[in-house]
């Protein structure tokens, strides 16, 4: 068995290649905090394809799809890797997806949606380097701009 | 083919090029025959979160050319709102009363929230700093008819290009059509990057100059705006900047734009442009505020379905 640099967890999900620097983004997108169960992180991980990795490891928890999208908004190199009976089951690459709905806020302080009781809502221009349009005032965001909701 | 019917103006950015044409195309039928009861039985809400005069009678003069009905309020302060009721409510309420909602609001994509929120057509009279897609058809539709046409032109902006929404929707709208640009502006209001890389990636032509003497070419529309004092983080450069954004008989002259340049103005004006222009062959500002009417009669009965 190969040795594991943060230790193992039987059922759970464990976020791979986070850009160190993102990591506890990352851990506040899943509010770690409050989770009950396992939680195990670890930052400034030798890597192949990132310079330093975070890994985060959640006993129990399965993602929800806005959790994802918020993932891949902050580290859109994550992996996301289902663990069953102690072995990765099921691996997938966290994705942009092309709007995205109620998960992040619009930064002028004029939009509508800042000021009425809606989801914001955002067209995904590109997605590396991620550029975002909102769908109400359209106004253009970039990374450094991004805030989610 | 272009089929307008029900659909929303909100942006140009909504619009293609064939889009925008047919538009135009139907303004120039509407300025040159009457249709006196093409909306007959047809009620236009104009919502005007926002007081604008202009564009409110331009619309309500619109309707009632074509026959139709107008019911609406200017003054936000005598609506439901003020007793804290949404905007998703309030629209939703009106849409039972007519056939077409205008709205002037003053949050940026208030008209969006709007045509996603009701059945009726939803036409955007200004939101904020957003958009103006009305302003935009008839700015084109002026320089088409200065022009004879809209293809290749050479076209500076001036004044207030960081703020000043009318300009950069019409660069927009002018990218279709394969513009050379001239953005002239003091640095601290030049046009904002997201601006500019949509310049770029269409492949437009343009330029950056702090002032009209230094642009070495002939203009065929000068698009002026209106400097406001209060923009400027330090008044001493306003002072030395507003000479040279003063516009007069004389100045133009001095300038050596071309004897076919045509200048444009959204008006209100304040300083930028003097009255010694208004009886040179330069003037089409009120050219332009004219065309305010056939314009919205043709995106009203385009709207409305009762032409195709
Ligand atoms: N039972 C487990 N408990 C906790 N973490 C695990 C478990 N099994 C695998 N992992 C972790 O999940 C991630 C993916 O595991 P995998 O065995 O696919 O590694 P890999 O081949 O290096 O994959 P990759 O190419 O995605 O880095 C690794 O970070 C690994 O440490
Ligand atoms: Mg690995
Ligand atoms: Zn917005």
């Amino acid at each position: 068995m190969k040795k594991l640099e943060v230790s193992a967890i039987e059922e759970g999900t464990v976020i791979d290649q986070i850009a160190s620097k993102s990591t506890f983004k990352v851990a506040n997108i899943l509010d770690i905090q409050n989770i009950d169960q396992v939680v195990l992180v670890g930052v400034n991980l030798s890597s192949k394809k990132l310079d330093k990795k975070g890994i985060i490891k959640i006993g129990g928890k399965q993602l929800t799809q806005d959790e994802v999208n918020k993932i891949a908004l902050i580290a859109p190199d994550a992996t996301l890797n289902i663990i069953k009976d102690s072995e990765v089951e099921r691996k997938f690459q966290v994705a942009i997806p092309d709007t995205l709905e109620g998960i992040v806020k619009c930064f002028n302080p004029n939009c509508v949606s800042n000021h009425q009781v809606i989801q914001s809502k955002f067209h995904v221009m590109n997605k590396n380097p991620i550029k975002i349009r909102c769908h109400y005032c359209e106004r253009h965001m970039g990374g450094d701009d991004i805030e989610l909701v | 083919m272009v089929m307008l019917k029900n659909r929303d103006i909100i942006s140009i950015l909504d619009f293609t090029k064939e889009e925008i044409s047919y538009v135009l195309d139907l303004s120039k039928k509407m300025e040159e025959q009457s249709h006196t009861d093409l909306l007959k039985g047809k009620i236009l809400a104009n919502l005007f979160f926002e007081p604008s005069t202009r564009t409110r009678l331009s619309f309500e003069t619109a309707m009632k050319r074509l026959g139709g009905d107008v019911i609406g309020f200017d003054d936000p302060g005598k609506t439901s709102t003020v007793k804290g009721e949404s905007l998703k409510d309030s629209v939703k309420i009106v849409e039972g009363y007519c056939d077409i909602i205008v709205l002037r609001h003053f949050l940026e994509g208030a008209s969006r929230l709007t045509a996603d929120t009701v059945n009726v057509p939803v036409i955007n009279a200004g939101d904020g700093a957003s958009q103006h897609p009305t302003q935009t058809f008839l700015d084109l539709y002026t320089i088409k008819n200065t022009k004879g046409g809209l293809e290749g032109l050479k076209v500076g902006f001036l004044g207030d290009l960081k703020y000043g929404r009318t300009a950069h929707s019409l660069a927009y709208a002018l990218t279709h059509f394969n513009a050379e640009m001239f953005f002239i502006s003091p640095p601290s209001l030049r046009i904002p990057k997201d601006y500019i890389d949509q310049l770029k990636s269409r492949g437009i032509t343009y330029h950056e100059v702090d002032s009209l003497f230094e642009i070495r070419s002939n203009l065929d529309i000068l698009y002026c705006t209106r400097i406001q004092k209060e923009r400027f983080a330090d008044p001493v450069e306003y002072e030395k900047v507003r000479g040279i954004y003063k516009l007069s008989s004389a100045v133009l002259d001095d300038l050596k734009l071309g004897n076919d340049l045509k200048i444009l103005h959204p008006l209100p004006r304040v300083e930028e442009m003097d009255e010694s222009l208004d009886s040179t062959d330069y003037a089409a500002y009120f050219q332009q505020a004219h065309s305010g009417v056939p314009v919205r009669e043709a995106l009203l009965a385009a709207v409305l379905g009762v032409l195709q």
